[in-house]
């Protein structure tokens, strides 16, 4: 009985519900403290005499709690993706679909531009030198402050609806397909490249039957964080766009009218969609990766 | 003791003697931070076609240096080469050479056919060919029941076994070896020693091997060249007395500790010259 205790603690599954449970009591208790004063203060201004049954009551039932607990996010959640028509403004599962869209197109237009701006760069000495630091500095100038620009100067050209969006998503994913695609294009193996040369292969050969495959470890971890970050650009392509629908337009409507159980609502979707996302180029890479015998 | 020949022009007229390399006063110099490395220094040597020619030497002398002269992948910094007639940059643009490494270099995303597809792909050999050729060397190697796996399923001898089929497949006149079998156990090694042969034997090829193991190029051979560290330089060059058909059984002759005798006390007289 004690060993199988004993086993039962040492599981993985064990652990990770010890870990829950422990972020469910900290978040329940946190909310006490900060919905409690809320609902003492709305208690003392009917001027009647209340209760600590009430304010605990109170503090997880408000409609708009600085901190809304797990179950009213929950509660929120399942309204909005359950009991709605995916057509409806009310609907997670519209607006997820809206964010979707122009992450998928931005993620896939940027990882195009950044295995382009690789091969370039790998290739060629002098786009080594001119681009890479163009590249790093594009990262650095914040993407709130590109957002609009783009929006704007996109729209005077009558581009509107997913496509800023995508572009803000691209700006935001061609980074990490760049520097990852760069290191692996350079990571063939020493004793393949001569091996090729051996061979006579001309540069085409050498990229396509070599430095191509060699740098597919690569690229995948790449994918993954540039998937993320074109989910993070669409979101934040929503806030100054003034969009309708997005997972974005979501999180700002219901800042502006203090909605936070729909804040964290949203908030939650865009983490299992950015799970989910990631999850499905972890798929691809086993698939690509195991069938070429590259394990890992 | 700098120039050697390896035989005059005449020395077997019983067969054709047609020069495959020849190597005139070469030598490499790197440059490196701390000077000067002489990797090579007045080489002379001559290979003709049909020959088993064994480097053989301590780490330093020079031998995949001298390879990698003949393949092109390093450039002389002084002296001649010529490799089947031409430059050794022609030779390889030719593609008359196959190399095997000292590892197997597969290429771990590719089957064992695939593998050996690869150079007749980038020779733009048809594929019918392709599929004959690697059938025809994979069984050369052992290796027919085990094209469709990939390499990480082979034992380290099988990918090595593999790399050689995959040589072959171009079918080159000349096979350079760089210590092919060097990181292999003993029992693999003896038994890949005798495929090697027999496959020598068959084909007829001109074979360049380097090794450091005394055993396995007096096993090997038809000449062995002597090789010295600092500079690295031939001194001497053995013409092997022992038959061109050999067997394991061979190695417990007299004529077979004669002469690695002989290549022991080559390799310790230039030591006491050190």
């Amino acid at each position: 009985m004690k060993q199988q205790l004993k086993s039962l603690t040492q599981t993985q599954g064990f652990a990770v519900l010890t870990l829950v449970l422990g972020i469910l009591v900290i978040w329940y208790i946190a909310a006490l403290l900060m919905n409690g004063n809320q609902m003492i203060n709305m208690l003392e201004r009917t001027g009647q005499s209340w209760t600590y049954i009430q304010v605990l009551q109170g503090a997880y039932s408000i409609q708009r709690p600085p901190l809304p607990v797990p179950h009213q996010v929950a509660m929120e959640l399942y309204q909005s993706v359950f009991n709605q028509a995916v057509t409806s403004r009310r609907s997670l599962v519209y607006h997820s679909m809206i964010t979707l869209e122009s992450t998928l197109l931005g993620f896939a237009l940027g990882s195009l531009l950044g295995i382009l701006i690789a091969v370039g760069i790998v290739h060629n000495r002098t786009l080594d030198a001119s681009l890479m630091p163009w590249v790093i500095a594009s990262q650095t100038v914040p993407i709130l402050a590109i957002a609009p620009i783009v929006v704007v100067v996109l729209g005077s050209m009558n581009l509107t609806g997913v496509l800023p969006k995508a572009m803000i998503s691209m700006y935001l994913s061609f980074f990490p397909v760049v520097i990852g695609m760069v290191k692996g294009l350079r990571s063939a193996d020493k004793l393949h490249t001569e091996l090729m040369i051996t061979y006579n292969a001309s540069a085409q050969q050498m990229f396509w039957k070599l430095r191509w495959f060699s740098a597919q470890p690569y690229l995948f971890a790449s994918l993954k964080i540039a998937i993320s970050a074109a989910l993070v650009g669409a979101i934040v392509a929503e806030l100054p766009t003034g969009a309708q629908g997005g997972l974005g337009a979501r999180l700002l409507s219901g800042s502006y009218y203090g909605q936070t159980v729909q804040i964290w609502a949203a908030l939650v979707i865009s983490a299992l969609l950015g799970w989910a996302l990631i999850t499905l180029v972890g798929m691809a890479e086993r698939l690509v990766l195991n069938r070429r015998g590259l394990r890992g | 003791m700098h120039a050697v020949k390896l035989q005059p022009e005449t020395s077997s007229p019983t067969k054709p003697h047609r020069l495959m390399i020849g190597i005139d006063d070469l030598s490499l110099v790197f440059e490196t931070n701390d000077g000067p490395v002489h990797a090579l220094s007045h080489i002379n040597l001559d290979i003709h076609q049909g020959d088993f020619v064994s480097f053989i030497g301590p780490s330093g002398c020079g031998k995949t240096t001298l390879l990698r002269v003949i393949a092109d992948l390093e450039q002389q910094t002084s002296g001649t080469i010529h490799v089947g007639g031409t430059s050794p940059q022609d030779a390889r643009l030719n593609r008359l050479y196959g190399y095997v490494f000292q590892a197997p270099a597969l290429f771990p995303w590719r089957t064992i056919a695939s593998n050996c597809a690869l150079p007749m792909e980038i020779s733009a050999q048809p594929k019918s060919h392709r599929q004959a050729q690697i059938d025809k060397y994979l069984t050369m190697v052992g290796l027919q029941d085990f094209k469709h796996k990939f390499p990480w399923q082979l034992s380290g001898g099988m990918q090595q076994r593999a790399s050689i089929a995959r040589a072959l497949c171009l079918e080159p006149e000349l096979l350079l070896m760089d210590e092919p079998f060097g990181a292999l156990d003993e029992i693999t090694r003896d038994h890949l020693n005798m495929e090697l042969l027999k496959i020598w034997k068959a084909t007829g090829k001109t074979l360049v091997f380097v090794t450091h193991s005394i055993p396995e190029a007096v096993l090997l051979s038809t000449h062995i060249v002597v090789m010295s560290p600092r500079p690295g330089r031939i001194i001497k060059v053995i013409e092997s007395p022992l038959p061109r058909d050999k067997t394991l059984a061979l190695r417990d002759s007299e004529a077979f500790h004669a002469l690695a005798a002989e290549i022991r006390q080559a390799l310790a007289s230039d030591h006491q010259i050190d």
